[in-house]
Protein backbone atom coordinates (compact mmCIF):
# COMPACT_ATOMS: atom_id res chain seq x y z
CA UNK A 1 0.00 0.00 0.00
CA UNK A 2 0.98 3.71 -0.53
CA UNK A 3 0.09 6.24 1.78
CA UNK A 4 1.01 10.36 1.15
CA UNK A 5 0.56 13.45 2.65
CA UNK A 6 1.57 16.71 1.25
CA UNK A 7 4.60 18.41 2.55
CA UNK A 8 6.30 21.68 2.89
CA UNK A 9 9.50 20.30 1.56
CA UNK A 10 11.05 17.20 -0.34
CA UNK A 11 12.53 15.29 2.24
CA UNK A 12 11.76 13.47 5.25
CA UNK A 13 12.75 15.27 7.55
CA UNK A 14 9.98 18.52 6.70
CA UNK A 15 6.97 19.04 8.54
CA UNK A 16 3.39 18.44 6.70
CA UNK A 17 1.78 21.16 4.30
CA UNK A 18 -1.24 21.68 5.91
CA UNK A 19 -3.20 22.33 2.22
CA UNK A 20 -4.26 19.59 -0.14
CA UNK A 21 -4.58 20.76 -3.84
CA UNK A 22 -1.71 23.85 -3.04
CA UNK A 23 0.59 21.86 -1.30
CA UNK A 24 4.18 21.97 -2.41
CA UNK A 25 5.31 18.42 -2.50
CA UNK A 26 3.92 14.82 -2.23
CA UNK A 27 5.59 12.56 0.62
CA UNK A 28 4.90 9.01 -0.70
CA UNK A 29 5.19 5.67 1.78
CA UNK A 30 5.48 2.37 0.55
CA UNK A 31 4.39 -0.03 3.28
CA UNK A 32 5.76 -2.84 1.26
CA UNK A 33 8.99 -1.59 0.32
CA UNK A 34 9.46 0.49 3.30
CA UNK A 35 10.85 3.05 0.55
CA UNK A 36 9.68 7.45 0.96
CA UNK A 37 9.18 9.38 -2.44
CA UNK A 38 9.02 12.55 -2.74
CA UNK A 39 6.96 14.70 -5.69
CA UNK A 40 6.77 17.86 -6.79
CA UNK A 41 2.93 18.74 -6.78
CA UNK A 42 2.29 20.11 -10.29
CA UNK A 43 -1.06 21.23 -9.69
CA UNK A 44 0.02 23.56 -7.09
CA UNK A 45 -0.02 26.67 -8.71
CA UNK A 46 -3.03 26.18 -11.09
CA UNK A 47 -5.64 29.12 -12.00
CA UNK A 48 -8.29 26.58 -10.85
CA UNK A 49 -9.15 22.72 -10.53
CA UNK A 50 -5.98 22.63 -8.32
CA UNK A 51 -7.36 20.08 -5.65
CA UNK A 52 -8.68 17.50 -8.69
CA UNK A 53 -5.73 17.85 -10.19
CA UNK A 54 -3.18 17.22 -7.19
CA UNK A 55 -6.00 13.86 -6.72
CA UNK A 56 -5.05 13.20 -9.98
CA UNK A 57 -1.36 12.97 -9.83
CA UNK A 58 -1.00 11.80 -6.46
CA UNK A 59 -3.48 8.53 -7.77
CA UNK A 60 -1.45 7.96 -10.82
CA UNK A 61 1.36 7.72 -8.31
CA UNK A 62 -0.17 4.51 -6.84
CA UNK A 63 -1.33 5.82 -3.92
CA UNK A 64 -4.51 4.47 -1.87
CA UNK A 65 -4.34 6.43 1.09
CA UNK A 66 -4.26 10.00 2.13
CA UNK A 67 -3.82 12.22 4.67
CA UNK A 68 -4.43 16.32 4.72
CA UNK A 69 -5.82 18.60 7.77
CA UNK A 70 -8.02 19.85 4.79
CA UNK A 71 -9.44 18.72 1.27
CA UNK A 72 -10.93 20.96 -0.70
CA UNK A 73 -14.78 20.34 -1.70
CA UNK A 74 -13.61 19.38 -5.80
CA UNK A 75 -10.40 17.18 -4.04
CA UNK A 76 -12.78 14.94 -1.79
CA UNK A 77 -15.68 14.62 -4.22
CA UNK A 78 -12.81 13.68 -7.31
CA UNK A 79 -11.34 11.18 -4.43
CA UNK A 80 -14.23 9.83 -3.59
CA UNK A 81 -15.01 8.90 -6.79
CA UNK A 82 -11.80 7.38 -7.20
CA UNK A 83 -12.16 5.26 -4.22
CA UNK A 84 -9.12 6.73 -2.34
CA UNK A 85 -9.16 6.40 1.71
CA UNK A 86 -8.91 10.23 2.96
CA UNK A 87 -7.65 10.64 6.30
CA UNK A 88 -7.92 14.38 7.96
CA UNK A 89 -4.71 14.94 10.15
CA UNK A 90 -3.17 17.59 11.76
CA UNK A 91 0.33 17.91 13.04
CA UNK A 92 2.41 20.85 13.15
CA UNK A 93 5.49 19.72 14.81
CA UNK A 94 5.97 15.77 13.91
CA UNK A 95 8.01 15.37 10.75
CA UNK A 96 6.32 13.61 7.87
CA UNK A 97 8.56 10.78 7.91
CA UNK A 98 6.82 10.04 11.66
CA UNK A 99 3.47 11.14 10.32
CA UNK A 100 3.19 8.31 7.59
CA UNK A 101 5.19 6.02 9.80
CA UNK A 102 2.41 6.40 12.60
CA UNK A 103 -0.59 6.24 9.72
CA UNK A 104 0.36 3.28 7.89
CA UNK B 1 -27.37 58.88 -29.92
CA UNK B 2 -26.30 54.82 -29.68
CA UNK B 3 -23.54 55.30 -27.35
CA UNK B 4 -22.90 52.73 -24.92
CA UNK B 5 -21.19 54.31 -21.67
CA UNK B 6 -19.72 52.36 -18.84
CA UNK B 7 -19.05 52.53 -15.13
CA UNK B 8 -16.89 50.80 -13.72
CA UNK B 9 -14.20 50.62 -10.74
CA UNK B 10 -11.19 48.53 -9.57
CA UNK B 11 -12.53 48.80 -5.51
CA UNK B 12 -16.20 47.90 -4.71
CA UNK B 13 -18.89 50.07 -3.21
CA UNK B 14 -17.26 53.53 -4.88
CA UNK B 15 -21.05 54.27 -5.93
CA UNK B 16 -21.42 52.57 -9.69
CA UNK B 17 -24.48 51.86 -9.38
CA UNK B 18 -25.34 55.02 -7.27
CA UNK B 19 -23.55 57.04 -10.39
CA UNK B 20 -25.55 54.43 -13.13
CA UNK B 21 -28.51 55.11 -11.93
CA UNK B 22 -28.50 59.06 -11.27
CA UNK B 23 -26.78 59.27 -14.89
CA UNK B 24 -30.10 57.36 -16.40
CA UNK B 25 -32.89 59.28 -14.90
CA UNK B 26 -30.55 62.92 -15.34
CA UNK B 27 -30.79 61.50 -19.28
CA UNK B 28 -34.31 60.53 -19.34
CA UNK B 29 -35.21 63.65 -18.17
CA UNK B 30 -33.03 65.44 -20.75
CA UNK B 31 -33.48 63.09 -23.86
CA UNK B 32 -36.05 62.28 -25.73
CA UNK B 33 -34.83 59.10 -27.00
CA UNK B 34 -34.80 55.26 -25.81
CA UNK B 35 -32.17 54.43 -23.22
CA UNK B 36 -31.39 51.40 -21.66
CA UNK B 37 -29.79 50.66 -18.01
CA UNK B 38 -27.68 47.47 -18.35
CA UNK B 39 -26.50 45.59 -15.07
CA UNK B 40 -23.45 43.72 -15.88
CA UNK B 41 -23.04 43.34 -12.21
CA UNK B 42 -24.13 39.50 -12.54
CA UNK B 43 -23.21 38.27 -9.37
CA UNK B 44 -24.99 40.99 -7.25
CA UNK B 45 -27.39 42.79 -9.92
CA UNK B 46 -29.05 44.94 -7.99
CA UNK B 47 -30.48 48.38 -10.18
CA UNK B 48 -33.97 46.70 -10.36
CA UNK B 49 -33.92 47.23 -6.61
CA UNK B 50 -34.44 51.05 -7.33
CA UNK B 51 -35.87 50.78 -11.09
CA UNK B 52 -38.45 48.72 -10.21
CA UNK B 53 -39.63 47.88 -13.27
CA UNK B 54 -41.65 45.47 -15.29
CA UNK B 55 -39.88 42.13 -15.79
CA UNK B 56 -41.27 41.02 -19.22
CA UNK B 57 -38.67 38.52 -20.75
CA UNK B 58 -36.38 36.11 -19.44
CA UNK B 59 -33.26 34.13 -21.49
CA UNK B 60 -31.32 31.61 -20.28
CA UNK B 61 -28.09 31.94 -20.45
CA UNK B 62 -26.19 28.08 -21.55
CA UNK B 63 -23.14 26.81 -22.23
CA UNK B 64 -22.13 22.97 -23.45
CA UNK B 65 -20.41 20.96 -20.88
CA UNK B 66 -19.20 17.51 -22.14
CA UNK B 67 -20.83 13.88 -21.23
CA UNK B 68 -18.05 11.06 -21.49
CA UNK B 69 -19.35 7.61 -22.15
CA UNK B 70 -16.74 5.81 -19.82
CA UNK B 71 -17.51 2.35 -21.72
CA UNK B 72 -16.88 3.94 -25.08
CA UNK B 73 -13.68 5.90 -23.52
CA UNK B 74 -10.60 4.37 -24.54
CA UNK B 75 -8.59 6.59 -21.40
CA UNK B 76 -5.84 8.24 -24.32
CA UNK B 77 -6.35 11.23 -21.62
CA UNK B 78 -6.44 13.77 -25.00
CA UNK B 79 -9.04 15.39 -23.75
CA UNK B 80 -7.94 16.01 -20.26
CA UNK B 81 -4.45 17.50 -21.60
CA UNK B 82 -6.48 19.65 -23.92
CA UNK B 83 -8.62 21.48 -21.34
CA UNK B 84 -6.96 24.46 -19.98
CA UNK B 85 -9.09 24.63 -16.79
CA UNK B 86 -8.57 21.33 -15.84
CA UNK B 87 -12.18 20.08 -15.64
CA UNK B 88 -11.54 16.99 -17.17
CA UNK B 89 -10.29 14.38 -13.94
CA UNK B 90 -8.64 11.45 -15.73
CA UNK B 91 -6.40 8.75 -13.63
CA UNK B 92 -4.69 6.78 -16.45
CA UNK B 93 -3.60 4.16 -14.02
CA UNK B 94 -6.85 3.02 -12.78
CA UNK B 95 -8.46 4.24 -16.13
CA UNK B 96 -10.88 6.56 -14.17
CA UNK B 97 -12.32 9.64 -15.95
CA UNK B 98 -14.64 12.31 -14.70
CA UNK B 99 -15.89 15.91 -16.08
CA UNK B 100 -16.07 18.32 -13.36
CA UNK B 101 -19.03 20.19 -14.62
CA UNK B 102 -18.38 23.79 -11.84
CA UNK B 103 -14.80 23.79 -13.89
CA UNK B 104 -16.14 23.64 -17.45
CA UNK B 105 -15.91 27.00 -19.47
CA UNK B 106 -17.70 25.58 -22.14
CA UNK B 107 -14.77 25.91 -24.36
CA UNK B 108 -15.51 22.41 -26.85
CA UNK B 109 -11.58 21.75 -26.66
CA UNK B 110 -12.48 18.20 -25.33
CA UNK B 111 -15.15 17.26 -27.90
CA UNK B 112 -12.72 18.42 -30.52
CA UNK B 113 -9.80 16.46 -29.78
CA UNK B 114 -11.54 13.15 -28.76
CA UNK B 115 -11.14 11.02 -32.27
CA UNK B 116 -13.50 8.37 -30.83
CA UNK B 117 -16.77 8.12 -32.13
CA UNK B 118 -19.52 8.70 -29.63
CA UNK B 119 -17.57 9.09 -25.98
CA UNK B 120 -17.91 12.78 -25.83
CA UNK B 121 -21.83 14.31 -26.61
CA UNK B 122 -22.35 17.64 -24.92
CA UNK B 123 -25.47 18.80 -22.79
CA UNK B 124 -26.72 21.95 -21.69
CA UNK B 125 -25.51 23.48 -18.71
CA UNK B 126 -27.12 26.93 -17.71
CA UNK B 127 -25.37 29.74 -16.04
CA UNK B 128 -27.56 32.68 -15.44
CA UNK B 129 -30.19 34.65 -17.13
CA UNK B 130 -30.39 37.57 -18.82
CA UNK B 131 -33.63 39.76 -17.76
CA UNK B 132 -35.27 42.50 -19.14
CA UNK B 133 -37.31 45.00 -17.32
CA UNK B 134 -40.04 47.81 -18.77
CA UNK B 135 -39.64 51.24 -17.65
CA UNK B 136 -41.16 54.44 -17.73
CA UNK B 137 -40.83 56.47 -21.31
CA UNK B 138 -40.19 52.94 -23.29
CA UNK B 139 -36.64 52.81 -21.66
CA UNK B 140 -35.42 49.33 -20.22
CA UNK B 141 -33.44 47.55 -17.60
CA UNK B 142 -31.08 44.88 -19.43
CA UNK B 143 -30.32 42.61 -16.50
CA UNK B 144 -27.64 39.87 -16.03
CA UNK B 145 -27.94 37.35 -13.52
CA UNK B 146 -25.77 34.21 -12.53
CA UNK B 147 -26.37 31.02 -11.31
CA UNK B 148 -26.20 30.70 -7.36
CA UNK B 149 -23.13 28.73 -7.17
CA UNK B 150 -21.89 29.64 -10.63
CA UNK B 151 -18.30 30.82 -10.54
CA UNK B 152 -18.26 31.96 -14.25
CA UNK B 153 -19.30 35.05 -15.17
CA UNK B 154 -18.18 36.26 -18.75
CA UNK B 155 -20.74 34.12 -20.87
CA UNK B 156 -23.83 36.19 -19.05
CA UNK B 157 -21.93 39.87 -19.07
CA UNK B 158 -21.31 38.82 -22.81
CA UNK B 159 -25.27 37.95 -23.63
CA UNK B 160 -26.11 40.41 -21.43
CA UNK B 161 -24.70 42.73 -23.71
CA UNK B 162 -26.01 41.28 -26.71
CA UNK B 163 -29.43 41.12 -25.89
CA UNK B 164 -29.39 45.41 -25.58
CA UNK B 165 -30.77 47.64 -28.34
CA UNK B 166 -28.46 49.23 -30.65
CA UNK B 167 -30.69 51.74 -31.25
CA UNK B 168 -30.50 52.78 -27.97
CA UNK B 169 -28.11 54.94 -25.42
CA UNK B 170 -26.67 52.18 -23.20
CA UNK B 171 -25.88 53.43 -19.33
CA UNK B 172 -23.53 50.16 -18.56
CA UNK B 173 -22.72 49.27 -14.90
CA UNK B 174 -19.94 47.14 -14.59
CA UNK B 175 -18.67 44.85 -12.17
CA UNK B 176 -16.26 45.64 -9.15
CA UNK B 177 -12.77 44.70 -10.40
CA UNK B 178 -9.73 44.68 -13.04
CA UNK B 179 -10.32 41.34 -13.68
CA UNK B 180 -12.40 39.19 -17.36
CA UNK B 181 -16.13 40.21 -16.29
CA UNK B 182 -14.68 43.40 -16.16
CA UNK B 183 -12.72 43.38 -19.42
CA UNK B 184 -16.09 41.60 -21.39
CA UNK B 185 -18.18 44.71 -20.25
CA UNK B 186 -15.82 47.47 -21.05
CA UNK B 187 -14.36 45.88 -24.73
CA UNK B 188 -16.95 47.27 -26.85
CA UNK B 189 -18.06 50.71 -25.47
CA UNK B 190 -17.39 54.34 -26.27
CA UNK B 191 -16.58 55.57 -22.92
CA UNK B 192 -16.20 54.94 -19.44
CA UNK B 193 -16.45 56.48 -15.74
CA UNK B 194 -14.52 55.07 -13.19
CA UNK B 195 -15.87 55.93 -10.34
CA UNK B 196 -13.47 55.78 -7.03
CA UNK B 197 -13.07 57.45 -3.61
CA UNK B 198 -10.27 59.63 -2.11
CA UNK B 199 -8.89 57.11 0.61
CA UNK B 200 -5.86 55.25 -0.04
CA UNK B 201 -7.68 51.91 -1.02
CA UNK B 202 -9.68 53.97 -3.98
CA UNK B 203 -6.17 55.18 -5.10
CA UNK B 204 -4.49 51.99 -5.42
CA UNK B 205 -7.74 50.40 -6.94
CA UNK B 206 -7.83 52.95 -9.43
CA UNK B 207 -4.74 52.71 -10.38
CA UNK B 208 -5.33 49.05 -11.35
CA UNK B 209 -8.21 50.06 -13.82
CA UNK B 210 -6.42 53.26 -15.24
CA UNK B 211 -4.02 50.50 -16.11
CA UNK B 212 -6.54 48.12 -17.87
CA UNK B 213 -7.85 51.18 -19.30
CA UNK B 214 -4.57 52.11 -21.08
CA UNK B 215 -4.51 48.79 -22.27
CA UNK B 216 -7.53 48.65 -23.66
CA UNK B 217 -7.25 51.55 -25.47
CA UNK B 218 -10.51 52.84 -24.03
CA UNK B 219 -11.91 56.45 -23.46
CA UNK B 220 -12.33 56.98 -19.56
CA UNK B 221 -12.30 59.93 -16.81
CA UNK B 222 -13.14 59.48 -13.56
CA UNK B 223 -15.53 60.79 -10.51
CA UNK B 224 -14.98 61.03 -7.13
CA UNK B 225 -17.57 60.14 -4.84
CA UNK B 226 -17.67 61.07 -1.07
CA UNK B 227 -15.37 64.25 -1.54
CA UNK B 228 -14.33 65.13 1.53
CA UNK B 229 -13.04 61.98 3.08
CA UNK B 230 -9.28 60.40 2.75
CA UNK B 231 -7.00 62.52 1.63
CA UNK B 232 -5.74 64.58 -1.39
CA UNK B 233 -3.06 62.22 -2.95
CA UNK B 234 -6.35 61.06 -5.75
CA UNK B 235 -6.19 64.61 -7.10
CA UNK B 236 -1.97 64.50 -7.47
CA UNK B 237 -2.55 61.60 -9.48
CA UNK B 238 -5.08 62.50 -11.86
CA UNK B 239 -3.14 66.07 -12.24
CA UNK B 240 -0.16 63.81 -13.35
CA UNK B 241 -1.43 61.23 -15.44
CA UNK B 242 -3.63 64.27 -16.87
CA UNK B 243 -6.41 61.94 -16.48
CA UNK B 244 -9.66 64.08 -16.82
CA UNK B 245 -12.00 64.72 -13.56
CA UNK B 246 -15.31 64.42 -14.84
CA UNK B 247 -17.69 65.29 -11.17
CA UNK B 248 -17.35 64.74 -7.43
CA UNK B 249 -20.28 63.75 -5.56
CA UNK B 250 -19.57 65.15 -2.09
CA UNK B 251 -19.25 62.91 1.13
CA UNK B 252 -22.90 63.98 2.57
CA UNK B 253 -24.93 61.95 4.98
CA UNK B 254 -28.76 63.19 2.74
CA UNK B 255 -27.25 61.23 0.24
CA UNK B 256 -26.19 58.15 1.69
CA UNK B 257 -29.89 58.64 3.54
CA UNK B 258 -31.72 59.14 0.11
CA UNK B 259 -30.12 56.18 -1.25
CA UNK B 260 -30.65 53.77 1.53
CA UNK B 261 -34.05 54.67 1.06
CA UNK B 262 -34.40 53.42 -2.43
CA UNK B 263 -35.01 57.28 -3.52
CA UNK B 264 -32.61 58.44 -6.61
CA UNK B 265 -30.13 61.60 -5.61
CA UNK B 266 -31.19 63.81 -8.63
CA UNK B 267 -34.90 63.17 -8.36
CA UNK B 268 -33.91 64.85 -4.38
CA UNK B 269 -31.65 67.61 -4.64
CA UNK B 270 -31.45 70.00 -7.52
CA UNK B 271 -27.61 70.65 -7.04
CA UNK B 272 -26.64 67.03 -7.76
CA UNK B 273 -29.41 66.71 -11.08
CA UNK B 274 -27.03 69.82 -12.36
CA UNK B 275 -23.88 68.03 -12.01
CA UNK B 276 -25.04 64.63 -13.68
CA UNK B 277 -26.16 67.11 -16.68
CA UNK B 278 -22.86 68.77 -16.52
CA UNK B 279 -20.78 64.96 -16.43
CA UNK B 280 -22.88 63.67 -19.51
CA UNK B 281 -21.94 67.32 -21.27
CA UNK B 282 -18.09 66.44 -20.24
CA UNK B 283 -18.55 62.72 -21.41
CA UNK B 284 -20.32 63.76 -24.55
CA UNK B 285 -17.81 65.91 -25.30
CA UNK B 286 -15.28 63.47 -25.51
CA UNK B 287 -17.42 60.96 -27.26
CA UNK B 288 -18.21 63.37 -30.05
CA UNK B 289 -14.60 64.25 -30.31
CA UNK B 290 -13.64 60.59 -30.68
CA UNK B 291 -16.83 60.48 -33.65
CA UNK B 292 -15.39 63.36 -35.60
CA UNK B 293 -11.73 62.17 -35.98
CA UNK B 294 -12.97 59.04 -37.21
Amino acid sequence: MKIAITSLENNKASKMDPRFGRGAFFAVYDTENKEFSFYENEAKDAQGGAGPKAAELVVNLGVNKLLSSDFGPKAKAALEGMGIEMLLYSNEVKTVEEILLENS
Amino acid sequence: MTYKIAIASGKGGTGKTTVSLNLFYTLQKQLDQKIQLVDCDVEEPNINLFTKGELHSVSDVNIKIPVIDSDKCVYCGDCASACAYNAILFVKSISHIAVLEDLCHGCGACTYVCNQPDVIVEKDKKLGEVNVYSLENGNELVEGKIEIGSAIAVPVIGKTLKSTDENALRIIDAPPGTSCPVMETIKDVDYTILVTEPTPFGLNDLKLMVETMRKMKGKFGVVINRAGLGNLAIYDYLKEEKIELLMEIPFDKNLARIYSEGKIMVDEVPAIYEKYVKLFDKVKLNLDEANSYS
